[in-house]
């Protein structure tokens, strides 16, 4: 009886487990869908805006902890966060990108260059060491509605968080007039511009609310990993598997996606080694994108 | 021969007859001087080192930049403070020493490169440096090939003994098999889980562990999990973990995983009051960024920590605050690179040369009674004799608890 219980229980986290991996990856991947999606930008700088979001939670850690906000600050880091990380966004597109959307194998060029200007930057600026911020107590913890049943807060909190910013981007994307505008000029720029929608603007807030996000994520992340310099780029890779394995331009396929990423690596992680899991999870996501180039989920856009 | 060719014949005979005779007047001068301070460059070097009247150059070989110079700065540091403070005293047979650093950029190849550049060009008598098994695999051809010297500060897997290597970290046995001795016998630990990030080392270290717990123990292995580098979520395996309920969970997990490996331990309520875990990875380097809480009350097993209680270490940790801030943190890697340079001085001087084959010749035997960790000598197998302690983390430091004297390292290449 004891036996099955635990087996029950530890079902239950293994659940969780893959849920909380899911709200982390939906999180990494949402910003750089809507770049790349939206507007077609291959953005190998993600991973940086992410840890620019980190590197903000980690300052305002260091801050609150002087004067004695600690067990508050987090949401204040979250929202500085996205503000500077979108302001960097904003400015990247201003000097950068904006030149390049003719040619958008180049922007994978150009912002991979950037990401190694940021990492360089990072490692100037806060040194190599990699630095993780002083949570408050109640983040820490695990959260046990039963016995046996450990529910990690900081999970629960990257799921709410998920949750929320995912129900944000969907009422601005389907429910705002900003929304219409960015769709518009994804199906058909010229037809866009000619009933007078400014492409230009909406490209340049596009790009800056991507990245914003990604400085969500990084904040986020803080709460279970560590940041250094070079964190963004151990991300990227999932972070680009889910937006393509998801079809491009697609808000549901990136969340049907991380689901399906998640849970299946999660769940072989538990069944065999870590290594394999990501082998196999790997060799399937290679397998399906050959079935269906396009993802799991397109939309149909004039090219 | 043109009017114009032989004029500057002419000329640079007188400049070579000047600067000959400034040469001999010169080198009268620094023979007198010498003769006071040490023995003359020609005895004490044969073989075309950079060694002058007053001075010996030597190599230092960290990674300065990339992923690995979170581990490898300590190193560096700690090696300069050495040849500071060397040099305070005197230096090496009345010679300062200098250095030539270089950065291995957290890329193989490049140590490699470097090394050589160090060697054959710089001809430096010796160097320090190396921090994975990955780059010290790399430079290992050109040592040998060079006939150079080099000091390796890193615990690492052991299976190896080069001539031209002295390695002051501990090899994977004087590690694990007295920390598992003494898991055992103090906790009454039967079961282990083992757990560690997938190259080389922890692979290896784990091979050595999971024999030693089933043949000489008589425990059992219940599983043995590998993450890549890098990993942040181990969710997963903390579930299994929990569901193969071991005795104790041998952690060795690497760099920046360090981070998500102990908060999410935490996160699911496996804490130090509960559960035994130890550890041969984690020193005080990774606690600072992991944040004490979440490692509380773990264990690691090192033959170095910077609490360790001794007039040694005392001086030695306000020397590296001092030259450093009063923030830094020293781990077990930091010591063992600060004592490369001292070794190297007492095996020169017990040479009184500064030829590589005459300082290796000298190299076992060589005690040094002033470490920070305590008493050393260097093995005949070029590692070193030293004791393994276990500390128990405590939110700000690590408190050794339990001293555990192994002879020597056991280690055949």
């Amino acid at each position: 009886m004891a036996e099955t219980s635990t087996l029950f229980t530890t079902l239950l986290m293994q659940g969780f487990a893959g849920m909380s991996l899911f709200s982390v990856l939906l999180l990494m991947a949402l910003g750089l869908a809507i770049i790349f999606g939206q507007m077609g930008v291959i953005n190998m700088a993600h991973g940086e805006f992410m840890t620019i979001g980190a590197y903000t939670t980690y300052i305002m850690s260091t801050f609150a902890e002087a004067h004695g906000f600690i067990n508050q600050y987090f949401i204040l880091a979250l929202i500085a966060a996205f503000a500077i990380a979108f302001a960097a966004g904003y400015l990247l597109e201003y000097l950068l990108i904006r030149r390049l959307y003719k040619r958008p194998l180049d922007t994978l060029l150009a912002t991979w260059g950037v990401s190694l200007v940021m990492q360089q930057a990072f490692r100037e600026i806060f040194g190599a060491r990699e630095v993780s911020p002083a949570l408050p107590e109640w983040l820490t913890g695990s959260y046990q509605p039963a016995p046996g049943i450990d529910l990690p807060v900081s999970g629960l909190m990257v799921l709410v968080l998920m949750l929320v910013v995912t129900f944000g981007v969907w009422l601005m994307m389907y429910r705002s007039r900003w929304g219409i505008r960015v769709r518009a000029t994804t199906q058909n720029r010229v037809i866009a511009d000619a009933v007078g929608i400014n492409t230009k603007r909406v490209d340049r807030i596009t790009f800056a609310l991507g990245c914003g996000l990604a400085g969500i994520a990084g904040a986020a992340f803080t709460t279970i990993a560590s940041t250094g310099p070079t964190t963004g780029s151990l991300f990227i890779v999932d972070t680009f598997l889910v937006v393509v394995f998801g079809g491009a331009a697609s808000l549901f396929g990136t969340i049907a996606s991380a689901f399906t990423i998640a849970q299946a690596q999660s769940g072989l992680e538990f069944l065999m080694t870590g290594s394999m899991a990501k082998v196999i999870t790997l060799v399937s996501v290679v397998l399906i994108l050959m079935m269906r180039p396009e993802g799991l989920f397109s939309v149909k856009v004039r090219k | 021969m043109s009017t114009e060719s032989q004029h500057r014949t002419r000329h640079t005979r007188i400049s070579i007859f000047i600067i000959a005779s400034f040469l001999c007047i010169g080198s009268l001068l620094t023979f007198a001087r010498v003769e006071a301070a040490g023995p003359p460059t020609a005895q004490v070097n044969t073989t075309g080192l950079a060694v002058t009247d007053t001075t010996v150059t030597v190599g230092d070989l960290h990674s300065a930049t990339g992923t690995m110079a979170i581990s490898e700065i300590g190193s560096i540091q700690a090696e300069l403070l050495a040849i500071d403070q060397i040099n305070a005293a005197g230096g090496i047979l009345g010679r300062k020493i200098e250095v030539i650093k270089e950065d291995g950029a957290s890329d193989w190849p490049n140590f490699a490169e470097k090394a050589r550049k160090l060697l054959v060009k710089d001809k430096v008598a010796a160097v320090f440096g190396c921090w994975t098994s990955a780059s010290r695999k790399a430079v290992l051809p050109v040592f040998e090939k060079e006939n150079g010297l080099l000091y390796y500060p890193t615990f690492y897997e052991g299976l190896e003994q080069s001539k031209n290597v002295i390695y002051t970290g501990q090899e994977a046995t004087q590690q694990i098999i007295a920390g598992l001795d003494w898991v055992t016998k103090t906790k009454g630990a039967k079961t282990f889980f083992l757990i560690g990030s997938d190259y080389i080392w922890p692979r290896t270290s784990n091979k050595i562990a999971r024999k030693h717990i089933e043949n000489v123990l008589h425990g059992k292995v219940v599983g043995e999990e590998y993450y890549p580098l890098g990993t942040t979520n181990f969710r997963s395996l903390i579930n299994k973990a929990k569901l193969a309920k071991p005795d104790v969970i041998y952690s060795i997990v690497v760099g920046g995983s360090n981070v998500s490996w102990f908060k999410q331990l935490k996160a699911a309520d496996i804490t130090g009051d509960k559960w035994t875990l130890l550890t041969i990875s984690t020193t005080e380097d990774e606690v600072k960024g992991i944040g004490g809480e979440s490692v509380l009350n773990f264990y690691s097993a090192m033959k170095y920590f910077q609490t360790l209680k001794n007039p040694n270490n005392e001086k030695f940790v306000a020397a590296f605050k001092a030259k450093y801030g009063a923030d830094s943190v020293i781990g077990d890697v930091t010591q063992a690179a600060y004592l490369g340079p001292w070794l190297w001085k007492a095996a020169v001087e017990k040479a009184g040369s500064f030829d590589v084959d005459k300082v290796v010749a000298a190299s076992p035997g060589i005690e040094l009674s002033s470490a920070p960790e305590g008493y050393v000598k260097v093995h005949a197998n070029h590692h070193l004799w030293s004791k393994l302690r276990i500390g128990r983390w405590r939110r700000r430091c690590c408190c050794e608890i339990y001293r555990y004297h192994r002879r020597r390292s056991v280690n055949h290449g």
